[in-house]
């Protein structure tokens, strides 16, 4: 069950109330809380230790403000600062002066390199308007040639292979085909390989010399722990790298391993990559990710998540219905349907700021729906379209059909009511916010819980 | 020389290489502990602590280790610094679970069935894949007829993948093609290697991400329909864990045991720095055994997971 840093400080702080100011004293406590949730976010120990000690020097002396309460204040400290680690400018990738601009690819093994190539590919082509052409210098893995050549088929892109098993040579000519067909990018995508690999990561070396990239991104999985400052920096004074990208931030790992390699590295992370579909590619952005690591929910990807379930039509038209008043019981049902194919409640949840501390003593059971939709589901068609002819005698039928009491149908329907008006008034938060606000309001006040 | 002595021989060299030089010394500095102690003193722990956690322990599993080497030492007391690490040893070995003999580790034993179906999953580029490939190659070396299903149907060229894997191995593919039915190529491959006498058969699946429900539903809806060609198959399904992964394997396994119900574990890419000690807490929590470790990309390159070999490799001195 997630329970944000804020939370769990606020019981760490309690040594501060009633102090004035913050010292060495009243501060060991939460800096301890803080270590842990890194390090539970898999940021590096050195990291943690060092970015602990950063918290320390700057909470220190500060006043400990009265107005909010310490487990924000800290919350606060250790959330700006992670930002600022994280670096506030948007770097892009570089253009070359004179075409083709060459981008070289590297990184360990089964770190989603292929993939990003060709989501880059796509994305440039797209959004910048280039001609990509994707280089297989891949020449090991089994099927990578024909993986990066069916990535490339689906959003017309040529992909230029040999087959001699030589990486340098693949890339080479890539880049010559490049400059004859008059195509402004070349994208190569190497072979994964590990960082103590004395020979492959030679190869990388010698590919980077021989093509002369003017960008080089090294791809790492968000997933990793420990390891990920020892890959991140043998990689950086193999081929000194200009960018990271992370990948498979669609999962729920907290990805502390960002903030390692930002510091041991102090490269900037251009891009993130959020599912296996080729347009599952953004930006990486500093607040979102700082959030991320620190448990601390995050609106921003609860939406982004939820559009991506929600049809947008569909949607349209429940916001009509919520405005008009009409928004029924078939309509909660389905709504209940996509909540559930969205994931984990408890993980929806837990990306609401707040919400996980206001459930934080109530396990989420993620069956404790299923009462509500039995419920619903041995009403009439007529009766979920007009919830008003819910009289007693229909009301005990329905308990009985779903195995509830009839108490359990009436605090259902005094709650569905509740939460009409509640969507109303959140007008503001899009559908998916109206939608788990909703069913906060809900949660514990229904028996099932 | 036979392949399972090469293997003995690269064992050593190749699950302890990584090892050297992150560790060098940390034993040296605990052996610093004076004799006679019915405590262990607070450097100790916290070196303990940095050795845990560098290895993808996790904070609660470095926990429960260190309480419980608190309350060995206070009963046993210790005499020297030998003696404090073969308790360390030996209560993190408890932690992780024991092979059992239904679904033995061993490539020459006996399976209770045949034939033997294995089911292979875990999240995306975890050596999946390349771990069937080794597995059909060790299997077959032990004198198995193993047979191979492809059911990624999703990825890119995992079929072509897989393919290039049972040529190596030489052992018979059952496919259906880039975007078939999961479910219908496990059913095809468990009804393949009833009807042709297979003694194992091994099953892959696309990499999925565990919070994604309906990729979950999809592994549930494949497991099934193996058991309606032999009985209780899958006999076992792997769980496959890359090294390099922090804390999120313990969801990804807790997940993945929701759905399907994992029986062992199989740890990749330990050719790395990575030590891949989540799989202490996993192996606990989940009260499955690591089976196999993946220490390269060669046909030969799986071990037999050997946990005090795994364990001294944490603590390696050389
Ligand atoms: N160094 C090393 N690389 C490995 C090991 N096991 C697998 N790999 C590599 O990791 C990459 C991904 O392996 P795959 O077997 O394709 O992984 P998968 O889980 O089947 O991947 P998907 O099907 O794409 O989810 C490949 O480049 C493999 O060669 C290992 O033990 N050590
Ligand atoms: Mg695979």
């Amino acid at each position: 069950m997630f329970e944000d840093l804020s939370s769990k400080l606020n019981h760490a702080v309690q040594s501060l109330k009633g102090e004035a100011k913050i010292s060495d004293v009243n501060i060991a406590e939460t800096v301890r809380e803080i270590r842990r949730a890194l390090l539970d976010a898999d940021v590096n120990y050195e990291v943690a230790k060092t970015f602990t000690n950063h918290i320390k020097e700057r909470a220190m002396g500060e006043d400990v403000l009265t107005a909010v309460n310490p487990g924000q204040q800290f919350t606060k400290i250790v959330y700006d600062e992670m930002v600022e680690m994280f670096g506030q400018e948007r770097e892009d990738i570089a253009v070359a002066h004179t075409p083709p601009t060459v981008i070289l690819i590297a990184g360990l093994q089964g770190s989603g390199k292929t993939t990003f190539a060709a989501k880059l590919a796509k994305y440039l082509k797209e959004e910048n308007n280039r001609n990509p052409i994707l280089a297989a210098a891949d020449v090991y893995r089994p099927a990578a040639i024909n993986q990066i050549k069916t990535l490339a088929d689906s959003i017309n892109v040529p992909v230029y292979s040999i087959e001699q098993k030589d990486a340098v040579r693949a890339a080479k000519e890539a880049v010559s085909m490049a400059k004859s067909l008059a195509l402004d990018t070349v994208i190569i995508d190497t072979a994964g390989r590990m960082h103590v690999d004395e020979a492959m990561m030679n190869e990388v070396a010698e590919i980077k010399e021989a093509v002369q990239p003017n960008e080089t991104l090294f791809v790492v999985d968000s997933m990793t722990g420990q390891d990920a400052v020892n890959t991140a920096k043998e990689f950086n004074e193999r081929i000194n790298y200009d960018g990271v990208v992370l990948t498979k931030l669609d999962g729920d790992t907290r990805g502390g391993a960002a903030l390692s390699i930002k510091t041991v590295v102090e490269k900037p992370i251009k891009f993130v990559s959020t599912g296996e579909k080729l347009d599952a590619l953004s930006p990486f952005y500093p607040d979102r990710m700082a959030q991320r690591i620190l448990g601390m929910g995050d609106v921003v990807s609860l939406v982004e998540k939820a559009q991506k379930e929600f049809d947008q039509e569909e949607a349209e038209k429940l916001q009509k219905k919520i405005k008009s008043d009409s928004f029924d019981l078939e309509d909660f049902r389905q709504q209940l349907q996509q909540v559930k194919n969205m994931g984990s409640i408890s993980d929806l949840v837990g990306m609401i700021p707040g919400a996980d501390k206001a459930l934080q003593d109530q396990e989420i059971d993620e069956d404790s729906f299923k009462p509500i939709e039995a419920i619903i589901n041995s009403m009439t068609p007529e009766e979920r379209h007009n919830p008003d002819i819910l009289n007693a005698t229909r009301r005990r039928r329905i308990a009985k059909g779903s195995g509830t009491k009839v108490q359990d149908v009436n605090d259902l329907m005094k709650q569905f009511n509740q939460m009409k008006k509640m969507m109303q008034s959140f007008s503001g938060m899009g559908k998916i916010g109206q939608m788990m606000q909703g069913m906060k309001g809900m949660k514990g006040k229904l028996p099932f819980n | 020389m036979g392949f399972l002595e090469k293997i003995g021989l690269k064992k050593k060299e190749k699950v302890e290489k990584g090892v050297e030089k992150s560790r060098s010394g940390i034993m040296g500095k605990i052996g610093k502990a004076i004799a006679g102690k019915d405590t262990v003193d607070a450097e100790v722990l916290d070196e303990l602590e940095e050795i845990l956690i560098t290895s993808d322990v996790g904070v609660q599993t470095t926990i429960e280790i260190i309480n419980r080497i608190e309350d060995r030492v206070a009963q046993d007391k210790y005499l020297n610094s030998s003696e404090l690490q073969r308790i360390l040893r030996e209560e993190i070995i408890a932690l992780l679970k024991e092979t059992k003999s239904d679904k033995p580790a061993d490539f020459k034993a006996q399976f209770p069935t045949k034939p033997h179906i294995v089911l292979i999953v875990g999240v995306n580029g975890v050596g999946k894949t390349t771990t069937i490939g080794k597995l059909a190659y060790l299997y077959k070396a032990a004198g198995k007829k193993v047979m191979l299903g492809a059911a990624d149907t999703f990825r890119a060229a995992a079929v072509d993948q897989l393919k290039i894997w049972s040529e190596r191995a030489d052992v018979p593919i059952i496919q259906q093609g880039q975007d078939a039915d999961p479910a219908a190529v496990a059913f095809d491959t468990v009804s393949a290697a009833k009807s042709r006498g297979a003694d194992i058969a091994l099953i892959d699946t696309a990499g999925r991400l565990h919070n994604k429900k309906s990729l979950m539903d999809e592994l549930a809806k494949i497991k099934r329909v193996m058991g309606k060609v032999v009985d209780d198959a899958p006999h076992e399904v792997i769980l496959v864990l890359d090294a390099s992964t922090g804390q999120n394997a313990m969801q990804q396994a807790k997940a993945f045991t929701s759905f399907v119900d994992i029986t062992g574990l199989v740890l990749t890419k330990l050719d790395g720095t990575a030590k891949g000690g989540i799989v202490i807490g996993v192996s606990n929590e989940l009260e499955v055994p690591v089976k196999y470790i993946g220490v390269g990309e060669e046909i030969e390159d799986l071990q037999v997971f050997d946990r005090e070999l795994y364990v001294n490799s944490l603590f390696s001195d050389d």
